[in-house]
């Protein structure tokens, strides 16, 4: 401390020479508060951030899984040739020979958001890579989602719940799992976009201002440039202005609110060319426009019968709007769909209403490993503690109502049933959760708060007259009760226990489970060390180098993407799906027996063919175990592929019982050429396949039209060379 | 909801003014003087009696239809005095809301003449008149003066909110235009 003495504390500005006393850091409560409050919010970011670095700190800063990778390449293009040759480009790369048109078939909104952040960087001189700000983005953003929390559960309840919600958002393991640092997608960004519309809307309808409902409609925008589930939003939002509608708590705000955000919303959403003009043209958006007429049909009723004060004549011109309106509504609608102008809901949403429909109708949506059913493993796995606290939430939100917490309500519930039928939708109930039962925690820790603080009153009213029972059994309460204070420390400690269980749990779940960049796989060693099989990147930069610039690779479809980033080479069929046809024709090359493959492998001048195998160290997810799938999605096509072919008795197998077509389609041969003389365990015969634990039916496989070109130290991936037509003499 | 202006509820009048009260009023004394003279007369008076039913059903008939014709014509009459009392600077918002729907309809009937192509003009010219309309009823909304809810927005603000929506509409329009 300074050398002058601080019996008398001079004021702050006089005493420039000595340290500042401790008297001068005297906060006011309301200052402390604020304090308390910013300091949270900060090591909330900065632990957002951070949490979702493991991977990035075991293997390094790299892009994850299949998806990403497309973006990556977007990102990079746009980085270098600009937005306009971006807005417009047709990419042959892809799809050979149909190529895509990717300026008019992408969500924009996460390229140009990395690009922009690029470009930021550069501009202050921090020269990055922008590889390296397409991994950070979705921890960023992130980030982001928590202060928008915060705002949000102020909005809804109280600054306390802001926090809460702040903090469980930043951890949650629903949300991580999509936006790890590395996992360079649409979702990232797209939960940022989700939350933002949702609180701007909802403080459009609480202060009825044009201002805020401006800001909603933007944030739709930047939803709608991000993300294919804004649907979500479009549908929500009308759902939820009409349960305002129906219970009576409809006012002029929401009027404001909701006109403003839909005109200039939709309006918005319509520059980007993938949505084009489905605001007005598809089934999924109709809700919305019913509900925008429906508005101003209701209000202009209300405001004739305000003026014309009567209740008689004011019931006859009821009668004839109804009529009139509602007519010209079902006309206009039936009209529409029946004409097939208003195009009914796609399948890749009708299957979220009817979860069976897909299998059916639609296999490659039904094969798709994130469209699967969740179980209720993936909900503790994702949720926790916040699978309980959700209905103590709701509990509280039914206490007190309002048109906030109506919204928050509403939110949670849908998408908790979408939850329940898609497992990537976990994604998109986590914000709702975490906001729910932050008021649960907020409010019942300010309850046990209140009761520990409050002084424990001896009865001063003995000498005056108790009046009535109430004092007197106020009175017997607090006699009765003398351990009120020490339960309700107990129930605070037991809060704080199940909260940093949570914490350690999520810890855990991002640190074992939704680290892993699907590209690099990491397993224990014999000797306990950590073994790394780098083979996708291997086999992708062997392609890079080792083959002609124009050469097209064959492959399945989930490798697509990777191959035109990182191997720089043509590909059949990506990870987009858009042409279902295209696909089946890939399935049916690999489903049927060689010489029927090669006719069409030469119909599409196919270079290379790229398999994944795992047999021999024991990686599940490779094309065999994807087979049936192939078979199913040709089949769909094609009717000469036919499933039961495949099986034996119903069941899959590859060892000596197997069907005789299995033993020789095309797949097979590629996974299992010369592994019969391979011994991948010890103690089992060679041949031996560890995923699917069986030794293989057919081990002398002689290939006629392809000869293998690389396989890579781990037999992971291996590529194959298509010999062209020999010659006619 | 906005609420109600204290008005006294006003009872509607019908034309003609039906003689039915007064009839009924003067006939219990018709009826007894007539019953102290003799029998015949009381025939006469039962023939009367029923003939006095009949024009009563046609009048009450034709008060009906009178009704359901006056009923649409007092409707309008009484939008029409209500309206009225409105303050002007509501009035000329709500011609601007008439004049932007009208337009909005004379370019539906265009399209229907003349074809939807290009898809993205016709959306843009339709949407922005429907959005400067919806736009200018929210201004209304806040403008006026019997909305409780809006009762601690300044005019300005509201009129400055409206101008900048009305801006980003029309920046918007004019890219979507093609």
């Amino acid at each position: 401390m300074g050398a002058t003495s601080v019996a008398s504390p001079a004021p702050l500005n006089s005493a420039p020479s000595s340290f500042p006393s401790l008297k001068a850091l005297k906060f006011t409560t309301k200052q402390q508060e604020l304090l308390i409050r910013v300091s949270a919010l900060a090591l909330i970011y900065v632990l957002a951030f951070v949490v979702r670095l493991f991977s990035v700190l075991r293997y390094e800063s790299m892009i994850h899984e299949f998806d990403p990778y497309f973006n990556y390449r977007t990102t990079l293009f746009l980085t270098k040739n600009g937005f306009s040759e971006f807005w417009n480009w047709f990419d042959s790369e892809s799809w050979y020979p149909l190529g895509r048109i990717i300026g008019g078939t992408l969500y924009p909104g996460l390229m140009v958001t990395a690009a922009l952040i690029h470009r930021i960087l550069h501009f202050f001189s921090f020269a990055v890579h922008i590889r390296e700000v397409c991994v950070l983005t979705a921890p960023f953003f992130a980030s982001n989602t928590t202060l928008v929390a915060y705002f949000f559960g102020k909005e809804i309840w109280d600054s306390g719940a802001g926090l809460v919600a702040a903090a469980l958002i930043a951890i949650c393991p629903g949300y991580i799992s999509r936006s790890v640092a590395g996992s360079y997608d649409n979702e990232g960004v797209a939960i940022f976009a989700l939350l933002l519309t949702f609180y701007l809307f909802v403080k459009a309808v609480n202060t009825g201002s044009l201002a805020w409902s401006l800001a909603s409609a933007f944030g739709y925008f930047y939803m709608v440039s991000a993300w294919g589930g804004y649907v979500f939003i479009i549908n929500l939002v009308p759902l939820y202005v009409l349960v305002l509608l129906v219970t009576g708590r409809y006012s002029m705000r929401l009027y404001v609110a909701y006109n403003c955000m839909y005109v200039v919303g939709m309006l918005l959403a319509m520059q980007i060319r993938f949505v084009g003009f489905q605001h007005v043209q598809s089934g999924e958006h109709m809700a919305a426009m019913g509900v925008f007429f429906l508005l101003q049909v209701f209000y202009f009723l209300d405001w004739v019968k305000y003026i014309l004060n009567d209740i008689k004549l004011f019931h006859s011109f009821l009668r004839i709007t109804l009529t009139c309106a509602i007519t010209v509504g079902v006309l206009a609608l039936s009209i529409g769909t029946a004409s097939g102008y208003i195009s009914p809901w796609t399948g890749r949403f009708y299957s979220l209403l009817d979860p069976t429909y897909a299998k059916d109708h639609i296999p490659i949506i039904a094969s798709v490993s994130e469209h699967q059913p969740t179980a209720w493993s993936s909900f503790m796995f994702d949720f926790h503690i916040l699978l309980f606290l959700f209905p103590a939430g709701l509990y509280f939100c039914f206490k007190r109502l309002s048109d906030a917490t109506i919204f928050v309500v509403m939110y949670g519930l849908t998408s908790m049933y979408f939850a329940g039928v898609m497992v990537r939708l976990i994604l998109v109930a986590a914000p709702a959760m975490c906001l729910v039962s932050s008021i649960a925690v907020s409010a019942t820790v300010k309850n046990l708060s209140s009761l520990v603080r409050a002084k424990s009153k001896s009865p001063q009213g003995s000498g005056k007259p108790l009046s009535g029972s109430k004092a007197a059994a106020k009175a017997s309460a607090d006699q009765s009760l003398p351990f009120q204070k020490n339960g309700a420390i107990a129930l605070l400690l037991g809060a704080l226990y199940l909260l940093c269980r949570y914490a350690i749990h999520c810890t855990w779940v991002t640190s074992e489970a939704y680290s892993s960049p699907s590209i690099v796989l990491a397993a224990r060693g014999h000797g306990g060390g950590r073994v790394i099989f780098d083979d996708y990147r291997e086999a992708y930069y062997w392609l890079r180098q080792n083959t002609p610039p124009d050469a097209k690779v064959m492959s399945w479809w989930d490798y697509g993407y990777q191959i035109t980033a990182m191997g720089n080479r043509t590909v059949i069929v990506d990870n987009n799906t858009w042409n279902n046809t295209h696909i089946a024709t890939v399935g049916r090359a690999m489903s049927s027996y060689e010489h029927e493959a090669y006719e069409i492998m030469l119909s599409l001048d196919v270079n290379y063919v790229l398999v994944v195998f795992g047999g021999v160290t024991g990686y599940s997810s490779d094309d065999i175990n994807k087979f049936l799938w192939m078979v199913r999605i040709g089949g769909g096509v094609f009717p000469v592929i036919k499933e039961p072919d495949y099986l034996v008795n119903g069941e899959f197998r590859v060892d000596k019982g197997a069907a005789p077509k299995m033993l020789n389609c095309l797949m097979y041969k590629l996974c299992y050429y010369r592994f019969g003389e391979m011994t991948t365990e010890y103690g089992k015969p060679p041949g031996y396949d560890r995923v699917r634990g069986v030794e293989i039916g057919n081990k002398d496989i002689k290939l006629e039209y392809l000869e293998e070109a690389f396989t890579t130290s781990n037999w992971i991936v291996r590529i194959y060379k298509v010999k062209p037509p020999k010659n006619r003499w | 909801m906005t609420t109600k202006a204290t008005r006294p509820n006003k009872k509607p009048i019908y034309f003609p003014v039906p003689p039915v009260s007064f009839v009924s009023s003067l006939f219990p004394s018709a009826i007894n003087k007539i019953k102290r003279q003799n029998e015949i007369e009381s025939d006469l008076i039962s023939v009367q009696l029923l003939h006095q039913n009949k024009i009563r059903e046609q009048i009450r008939c034709a008060i009906e239809m009178a009704k359901s014709t006056n009923d649409a014509q007092l409707l309008i009459q009484s939008l029409r005095k209500a309206y009225a009392a409105t303050p002007t600077n509501l009035k000329i918002i709500d011609l601007y809301v008439v004049y932007a729907v009208a337009t909005a309809l004379i370019q539906v009937g265009y399209m229907a003449i003349v074809g939807s192509f290009p898809f993205n003009s016709f959306l843009s010219g339709v949407l922005s008149c429907v959005g400067t309309a919806v736009l200018a009823v929210c201004l209304r909304i806040q403008v006026n003066k019997d909305n409780k809810e809006f009762k601690d927005l300044p005019p300005e603000r509201a009129f400055a909110d409206f101008i900048l929506c009305n801006l980003v509409l029309h920046l918007v329009i004019m890219n979507f235009l093609g």
